[in-house]
């Protein structure tokens, strides 16, 4: 599975990585490399197998409806780059 | 290194009992290990004074009647678990200055036992890594060296500075993680003990998360009671994480029984290949030995999909990873780089914040789940992964055990496999498969290389039965009578 | 009652889908313990989990679950004993954990069906083609600072509902009535407010065209986001007015995403072609939506799982509400509940209410309001619960509601709406009874205005605001 400079420089999109020009060739070299090795997986029949999708195979414990949490706005704003009057700021979005 | 350093976590519990020290020069003197072992990188962040102030609250509750199960025992942290008040950085450019507002339950725990808090010990960035050089603060190094070769190696990784920190008597014990063997591999390289529970058995909640299916806390300690002690500690059920197993907490010191008779111990074929490192493999059959010498049944097995293990977990935790790391988004918290638009500030925070193998890993998790690969690489991953964890299922219905090597190899040099991501990643070959099963496994110090670089057997047992893990563990630390320490921590 | 549209070549058909989300009832969010309440000061109910630090795990409120079961059952619809929720992935600065957990495989509710009864007398079945879970996003505000957009995170992670309905309806007369008796019904059901100037449902319509007799389904866009229903309406007549203009002149409609402007009456793309790709929206077995985390991903269990895993202990043994019933006040149920056939009530149709009302002057920093647009009035069987409005041009200050119980009582309240479809908060609310539509009303001012403070974050008072006071009889 070899990959392009075009799927790697959409892929750094999607996962909102900026990547230099110069950097996606050796980039997808790299990863070619990487998903190379893993296509040995389609070596293994799992026509009748189920996905395991998780850790464990135990009951996932549920929460009551109760309110336990919230009201501490200056914890939650602490740590932010930027926050102004309670709010969160960010570069503004055009719409 | 003062006496005190020398002690094992249960000595230095049974010592501040019976009065022969106090926690506050017990810390003190890991305080002053820390220092003389700053060359080592271990700790992104030493909290000393923290300590000492903790330490004197131990001493007060001890002799009040108020002693906790780790009252005034000196811990290091590795810097994945958020600790109030406490920078917290994965390791990582992009979570700069961040000090969560809340303490992660393992921690929690810890502190709620007595525990003291020393420091956050290295780590590959986001414990992506098997050699600690991907933290974005330098590379932690492994305080023991190959005989006649001064360069300094790896202390494996992602826990390599606990690793190093635990091995070096900078702490009594310390935390880790366990993905693929974060925890297993790097005690292999540093000679200690490294333990990963049952995934369930230990809280995740406030633990930066990697891959949520398979990242599991465990403890590193020098010896295998100690480990014992940190987990009972460590563990337990918790409502905030969904998949924290809701049953009770054995006393896994009391599992320490010394009597494996009669157990049946198996050894996978598949961990056996044509060019395993010859060390290795000669350690091996010293281990099989004396856990036959002691009684048990030795029986040939097969894992059939062992050879799977690997790219099934570098397309299953770098999927999650992809999602788990999409937070890190320079809004609400760490490092922001300012950019004309929110979409270049995400692309120019995430590209500065993240390190090189962090973003190799969000690409191939983002490709892999990508329109049209899906279905082919990560479904796929989850189906073989269900054949891996069946494997195991299967084996585990004739033996009560399987023994292991841990690593491929001793410690390398640091700098050594950087180049070949490949090699890099088959560090954790005899790792992965029982990350991938759920299932718990330790690493027990059980001999050096000939060129003198410890190496460490792995025991493996079904979910839940730490206990007989921790029985034969204790068989066979005592077989094997490890008791190098590393060359320059007498210093 | 047929809908179609005459176009130059063709006669067209209209057929139009239903995404509806409803937020779901509940003290606390879908995976934390943070509050739902509507309006309180910004980031003020969020829990570090709703905020994606580092380290939170999200842990499913079992009420959220308990509410979509009893929904889907008021929905006729197929209860999936197991259902998984999936990750959503997508960057958005109010979406804090860089994806929504939500369903893309198994739902917790499959399909089911709404009947609808057209004023024609006609009876419509609509198909339900799943109702699944998810999280709400927070709140992008945009308009508080020239360079900066901030952002409240007090929805985010709030339980939603989307309710997706199958192509089924071919005229707005159909999707208003559709609208209408979904809230109807989920209001019945106590499982979702149904307020839609509050964000509380929201809806997204799916409009394609195609000529009469035509048999495919042809490229739908999707209409984002109305809030209310006659919008709805409005904006799938003319979505669906445009699709045949392109046809008719040549052209092709490529599928995306679009805004609804009620004061403009047209609807315009949202996003570009590449944004739209960039919420990987497009695939049809959406790979964006990954199951990989235990967390978030793992299943859930609701009825008897043979595995042995968490049952649903049957307790939901809610009254299934009968859709073909509605909440016309005149319908009664002869044996006192909501199952059964409806019965006209006799003393119907000879009362009526009458409300007057004076229009606000005053924007809420104190300047002129000189943009009023519309009066939206609501009534209701119940206090704070309101099942239909009416919208009403600015410079009509009355009206009249015939056709009721004589004796009943109705809640009426009302909100003002600007030129930028900006809405006031409530007015107070009056309780009148129905008399005999012969009866004269007199009318006089009520009381002190209803405070608004409760409403009045620190970023609303920025917003204008309206003022008004309402009349009520007596």
């Amino acid at each position: 599975m070899s990959l392009d400079d075009t799927t790697v420089r959409k892929i750094a999109h999607l996962a909102r990585i900026n990547v230099a020009e110069t950097d996606l060739a050796p980039l997808a070299k790299e990863l070619s490399g990487i998903l190379d090795w893993i296509e040995q997986l389609q070596e293994v029949d799992t026509s009748a197998v189920e996905p395991m999708t998780g850790g464990t195979d135990m009951t996932l414990n549920w929460r009551k409806d109760a309110v336990t949490d919230g009201g501490h706005p200056e914890k939650v704003l602490a740590n932010a780059p930027e926050s102004h009057e309670g709010f969160f700021g960010v570069p503004k979005v055009i719409e | 290194m003062s006496d005190l350093t020398k002690l094992s976590l249960s000595d230095a519990r049974d010592g501040l009992d019976k009065g022969d020290f106090s926690a506050v020069e017990l810390t003190q003197a890991h305080v002053q290990a820390m220092d003389s072992h700053r060359e080592l990188n271990a700790f992104i962040t030493e909290v000393p004074d923290l300590a000492l102030e903790r330490a004197k609250e131990a001493d007060y509750n001890r002799s009040h009647g108020q002693a906790g199960a780790l009252e005034g025992l000196p811990l290091g942290i590795k810097d994945l678990f958020c600790t109030e008040g406490i920078l917290t950085t994965a390791a990582s450019h992009i979570l700069d200055g961040f000090t969560p507002p809340y303490e992660s339950t393992v921690t929690a725990n810890l502190k709620a036992a007595g525990a003291v808090t020393l420091g956050k010990t290295n780590l590959d960035e986001f414990a992506m890594g098997s050699s600690n050089e991907s933290s974005y603060y330098g590379a932690a190094h492994n305080p023991w060296k190959k005989q006649g070769d001064p360069r300094n190696l790896v202390p494996g990784g992602s826990s390599g500075g606990s690793a190093a920190a635990v091995a070096a008597h900078m702490c009594l014990g310390a935390t880790g993680t366990d993905t693929g063997g974060s925890i297993r591999q790097p005690a292999s390289f540093c000679g200690i003990v490294g333990m990963k529970p049952t995934y369930g058995r230990c809280s995740r909640w406030g633990v930066v998360a990697f891959s949520s299916s398979l990242d599991q806390a465990g403890p590193m300690t020098r010896t295998v009671r100690d480990s014992a002690i940190l987990l009972s500690i460590m563990a337990g059920h918790d409502p905030k994480d969904s998949t924290s197993a809701d049953m009770p907490v054995p006393d896994f010191e009391a599992a320490l029984s010394g009597d494996i008779k009669g157990l049946r111990i198996g050894l996978p074929a598949e961990y056996r290949p044509d060019n395993l490192n010859s060390d290795v493999a000669a350690l091996w059959d010293k281990g099989i030995g004396w856990l036959k010498d002691a009684g048990a049944e030795v029986v040939d097995i097969s894992l059939p999909h062992t050879k799977y293990a690997l790219p099934t977990y570098y397309i299953v935790a770098p999927a999650e990873a992809s999602a788990n790391l999409a937070r890190y988004d320079g809004v609400r918290f760490g490092l922001r780089v300012e950019g004309d638009s929110l979409d270049d500030m995400y692309a120019e925070t995430r590209a500065v914040g993240f390190g090189a193998e962090v973003k190799r890993r969000i690409l191939i998790g983002t490709y892999a789940l990508s329109a049209g690969y899906y279905d082919a690489y990560y479904l796929k991953a989850q189906k073989v992964r269900q054949l891996i964890h069946q494997d195991f299922v299967t084996a585990f219905e004739n033996v009560d055990a399987i023994l292991t090597p841990t690593a491929p190899t001793p410690a390398f040099p640091i700098g050594e496999n950087s180049d070949d991501l490949i090699a890099m990643y088959l560090n954790d070959v005899f790792t992965v498969p029982a990350s991938l099963a759920g299932i718990p496994g330790i690493s027990v110090p059980a001999g050096l290389s000939n060129e003198g670089l410890p190496l460490g057997l792995q025991l493996l047992t079904k979910r839940w039965d730490e206990e007989t893990l921790f029985r034969v563990a204790g068989v066979l630390e005592h077989a094997a009578g490890f008791s190098g320490l590393p060359s320059d921590g007498e210093g | 009652m047929t809908f179609l549209i005459k176009g130059e070549t063709e006669t067209w058909e209209v057929v139009i889908g239903l995404e509806v989300h409803a937020q779901v009832v509940s003290d606390a969010k879908l995976f934390s313990g943070a509050p739902t309440d509507f309006g309180a000061n910004p980031n003020s109910q969020v829990s570090f989990v709703d905020a994606g630090m580092p380290g939170m795990l999200p842990v499913i409120n079992e009420i959220c679950v308990e509410q979509a079961v009893r929904t889907g059952l008021g929905l006729k619809a197929q209860i999936n004993n197991r259902s998984v929720f999936s990750r959503k992935n997508y960057f958005y600065a109010d979406l804090p954990q860089g994806y929504q957990i939500s369903q893309f495989d198994l739902p917790i509710v499959g399909e089911g069906t709404i009947i609808l009864d057209m004023p024609d007398g006609v009876s419509r079945e609509i198909g339900i083609e799943r109702l699944h879970l998810e999280q709400d996003a927070g709140k992008s505000i945009h308009d508080l600072h020239p360079s900066k957009t901030f952002i409240d995170l007090n929805r985010s992670g709030v339980a939603l509902m989307e309710i997706v309905s199958k192509p089924d309806m071919r005229s707005p007369d159909e999707a208003g009535a559709y609208l209408r008796k979904l809230r109807s019904i989920l209001r019945y059901l106590g499982t979702c407010d149904g307020n839609m100037d509050e964000g509380s449902m929201r809806c997204d319509a799916n409009v394609s065209v195609r000529p009469v007799g035509e048999t495919e389904l042809r490229t739908r866009c999707e209409v984002k986001n109305v809030n209310s229903v006659r919008f709805v309406m409005q904006a799938i007549e003319h979505e669906a007015r445009r699709h045949v203009d392109v046809y008719e002149s040549g052209g092709e409609i490529s599928q995306e995403t679009r805004q609804y402007d009620p004061n403009k009456g047209e609807t315009r793309s949202m996003r570009s072609k590449e944004m739209a790709h960039d919420y990987r929206y497009t695939a049809g077995l959406a790979p964006e939506f990954t199951d990989p985390a235990p967390d978030d991903a793992a299943s859930i269990w609701i009825g008897s799982d043979p595995n042995g895993a968490r049952a649903f202990d049957g307790t939901v043994t809610i009254a299934v509400y009968d859709n073909q019933a509605t909440f016309d006040p005149c319908s009664v149920h002869p044996d006192g509940t909501a199952n059964g056939e409806t019965v006209r009530d006799p003393a119907c149709d000879n009362a009526s209410i009458e409300v007057r009302w004076e229009n606000p002057t005053k924007n809420t920093d104190g300047t002129p309001l000189t943009d009023l647009a519309e009066t939206e009035v609501y009534f209701g069987t119940a206090a704070g619960v309101y099942e239909s409005s009416v919208t009403l041009p600015a410079d009509q200050t009355a009206t009249r509601v015939d056709g009721l119980k004589i004796g009943s009582t109705y809640f009426v309240s009302a909100k003002a709406v600007n030129s930028q479809g900006i809405r006031s908060e409530w007015s107070n609310e009056v309780e009148l009874t129905a008399a005999e539509a012969a009866v004269a009303l007199g009318y006089k001012r009520a009381g002190p205005l209803r405070s608004f403070a409760r409403r009045v974050t620190q970023w609303a008072i920025l917003r204008p605001l309206w003022r008004r006071t309402v009349y009520r009889t007596g």
